[in-house]
């Protein structure tokens, strides 16, 4: 019945040509990636000191650099850091997209079912609660620490994350489950605010490095962990583009066009909840970046078709979190800054500079 | 007549409430639609216009009673099998982000599409195809948040046709329309219905250009209980006028339209013909005027003449005003 239309009707082609995929200009698609890479290698290069471009490509191709400790450093710390901030910036982007396309809210983040607040619980918990009372602190957040960290971390996104979907099979509405979520957030953070408050000094300031966030902890033995799941969610968030799209015209029109709402749904938050709970885990939570790529890429590139945003988004994503990255690690000196004072510092100046010269940004949600 | 494309069985549409009994906004009705006819629903505001319009999308489930679409329960069918049949234009105004025209109608195509959604020559030739129906050609390559309310209406409808649907509801399609563009949206559907042979329900307030679309006509009152008919049947056995009846306003059955109640205490004779004796007419209605064609001792005499300059005289007994307006002329005859 369907092709009747198409067989009753002589189609008269009177409107130009024009493709449903707007030009994802390709110009700006190379210079990105080119960006991505070129900020991958001075992350090599830059640190505490720094390792000449020629050593970097020597020990990247397999070879020795010109000093053992180069070879060291590059391969056991700033590999594994950059490929960290990579996957973190790549998640964190795209989960903040499917946020804000899921609520059709601007100022939504990955954060927003509370995935950060569960994790911030937990390793509240564990940070300002447990621990033996013999090892000193640092002992207590080395190695066993760092792991003892993330497994808190992840468990407490996962409890958030099972409150969210038992909420969402009975809430109809995306609003309710907006602020459930803020309301889930103002919760953990009364109970971390208690936990704070009855815990010694020592413990509250490694609790707070811990928000601070980093991707200088993550070893290669914890990047097996990360980078399969971060590269799994991203292919499944690329399935979903399709039904993406249509989600921006509202609920309804998606769902009499054949979404299947609650499937869509149910996919969103557990690929947000794994996405952004993973590298909160490993990371600390990482803000500004979940909101303000897919602002920036939206802005830049035009569209809201998410077919074009979510490679660009993956792309500016990994490079805005490296660049941080490498700054955070003050180049030339052992001075670490905390990772999410330098996102939204250098972050905020250049997104808001791209949106006020471009003012197509109070078109692209609902009021 | 065509076999019924659509057939509502002792549907009743509401809402279920937790515990007691739920709230039944419209009462059972059977009835059917054919293809290729418009049904215009119209009541007044809160009648439950769009619960009765969602239920029938399959959007929500009905309290009793089946929606049979070409025999088949549109309750029980899968939602892309739905998708493939019916669409819909709702009423809400809405950002959809940065996209095209016709990257806006292209979305309706995706019921047909694959995993990523990529299109066809077949899927780009009836998006063309939609836009063309619509007359919105030139809007294509446009961004629909630069739109005016009249184009995105058009690009909407388009993209509800893209879903190629037998059946196309929307509810209120005219409401954020200006008064040509209602009528010219009114005409694009009947012009639809004949031409794809898809059948329209659409709920609307314009009821003088329902009560002229509307091959049948679905009339809700608040008493919930809906009442079909044709629009002519409709106002002659007064269903119409009961199902908007109010205190302030009145219906006429002579002219299908409604009226706001006049105390007409004065009494001047109009003589003339053509618009401006029609214009004149209702200005001096409004300003209280009953207004008569049959001279008549002591009342003042409005003569139009569309050929002399000026065009309104007022004779009244001996003297004779000229006027150049339909202003000046009230203004005189407020000066007697």
């Amino acid at each position: 019945m369907a092709q009747r239309l198409l067989l009753t009707q002589t189609v008269i082609h009177t409107t130009r040509t024009s493709s449903a995929m707007p030009a994802a200009k390709p110009l700006l698609l190379i210079s990105l990636s080119m960006l991505l890479v070129a900020s991958l290698l001075v992350s090599l290069v830059l640190g505490s000191v720094t390792i000449p471009l020629e050593d970097v490509f020597r020990v990247l191709s397999g070879e020795q650099a010109s000093k053992a400790i180069w070879t060291t450093i590059i391969l056991n710390l700033r590999l594994p850091q950059a490929i960290t901030a990579i996957l973190a910036g790549a998640a964190l982007g795209v989960s903040g997209l499917l946020m804000q396309t899921f609520f059709r809210n601007p100022l939504a983040d990955p954060f927003v079912l509370g995935v950060s607040s569960g994790a911030s619980l937990g390793v509240a918990l564990v940070v300002l609660t447990i621990g033996s009372v013999t090892t000193t602190l640092l002992t207590g957040l080395g190695l066993f620490g760092d792991l003892a960290l993330a497994v808190a971390a992840s468990m407490g996104s996962a409890g958030v994350m099972v409150i969210v979907l038992w909420v969402a099979r009975r809430v109809a509405s995306g609003t309710t489950l907006l602020v459930i979520g803020l309301l889930f957030g103002y919760l953990t953070s009364a109970a971390v605010s208690v936990l704070l408050y009855f815990s010694i000094p020592e413990r509250i300031q490694a609790y707070i490095n811990w928000t601070f966030g980093n991707f200088s902890g993550v070893t290669w033995d914890q990047l097996a962990v990360i980078m399969p799941i971060v590269i799994v969610g991203l292919v499944i968030v690329f399935l979903l583009s399709k039904p993406l799209n249509v989600l921006l015209m509202g609920e309804a029109y998606a769902s009499s066009m054949g979404v299947n709402l609650r499937r869509v749904r149910i996919s969103l938050i557990m690929i947000t909840a794994l996405l952004a709970g993973t590298i909160t885990a490993f990371c600390g939570p990482i803000g500004f970046l979940g909101i303000a790529v897919p602002h920036f890429c939206r802005s830049l590139f035009n569209t809201s078709d998410h077919r074009i945003l979510i490679p660009t988004t993956i792309l500016m994503g990994a490079t805005v979190a490296l660049i941080a990255s490498i700054i955070a690690d003050v180049p030339g000196s052992s001075l670490v800054l905390p990772l999410n004072a330098v996102t939204a510092l250098i972050g905020a100046p250049a997104v808001i500079w791209v949106i006020l010269g471009r003012q197509n940004m109070k078109e692209t949600f609902a009021s | 007549m065509s076999v019924p494309l659509l057939q509502i069985q002792s549907l009743s549409a509401g809402y279920p409430q937790r515990g007691i009994l739920p709230h039944e906004v419209v009462h059972p009705f059977t009835t059917q639609i054919h293809p290729g006819t418009v049904t215009c629903l119209i009541g007044p505001n809160g009648a439950g216009k769009s619960t009765l319009l969602t239920t029938i999308a399959g959007m929500q489930k009905p309290l009793h009673g089946h929606v049979l679409l070409e025999g088949a329960d549109i309750h029980q069918m899968s939602i892309t099998a739905r998708a493939k049949r019916l669409s819909v234009v709702l009423t809400q105004k809405m950002e959809v982000g940065l996209f095209t025209g016709y990257a806006l109608v292209a979305m309706g195509r995706h019921p047909y599409t694959g995993l990523m959604g990529k299109l066809t020559g077949q899927d780009h030739d009836v998006i063309r195809r939609s836009i063309d129906w619509v007359g919105a050609g030139q809007l294509a390559d446009r961004p629909f948040n630069q739109m005016s309310d009249g184009e995105r209406q058009k690009i909407l409808i388009a993209r509800a046709l893209a879903q190629e649907p037998n059946l196309l509801i929307l509810d209120e399609p005219t409401a954020y329309l200006d008064l040509p563009r209602r009528v010219e949206c009114m005409a694009l559907l009947r012009d639809l219905a004949l031409r794809t042979g898809c059948a329209v329900l659409l709920s609307t307030h314009d009821l003088d250009l329902a009560l002229r679309c509307a091959d049948q006509m679905w009339l809700l009152p608040y008493t919930g209980q809906v009442q079909v008919g044709l629009p002519e049947d409709l106002v002659l056995s007064g269903a119409f006028e009961s199902a908007f009846h109010s205190t302030s306003v009145s219906f006429d059955r002579m002219t299908g339209a409604f009226h706001l109640p006049e105390k007409r205490s004065k009494v001047a004779v109009l003589e003339g013909e053509g618009t401006h004796f029609v214009w004149t007419k209702r200005a001096l209605e409004r300003q209280g005027y009953e207004v008569l064609t049959a001279r008549q001792p002591h009342t003042p005499v409005i003569r139009v003449d569309p050929a002399d300059e000026p065009h309104w005289q007022i004779i009244n007994d001996e003297t004779c005003v000229e006027c150049h307006s339909v202003d000046a002329l009230l203004v005189n005859l407020r000066n007697h």
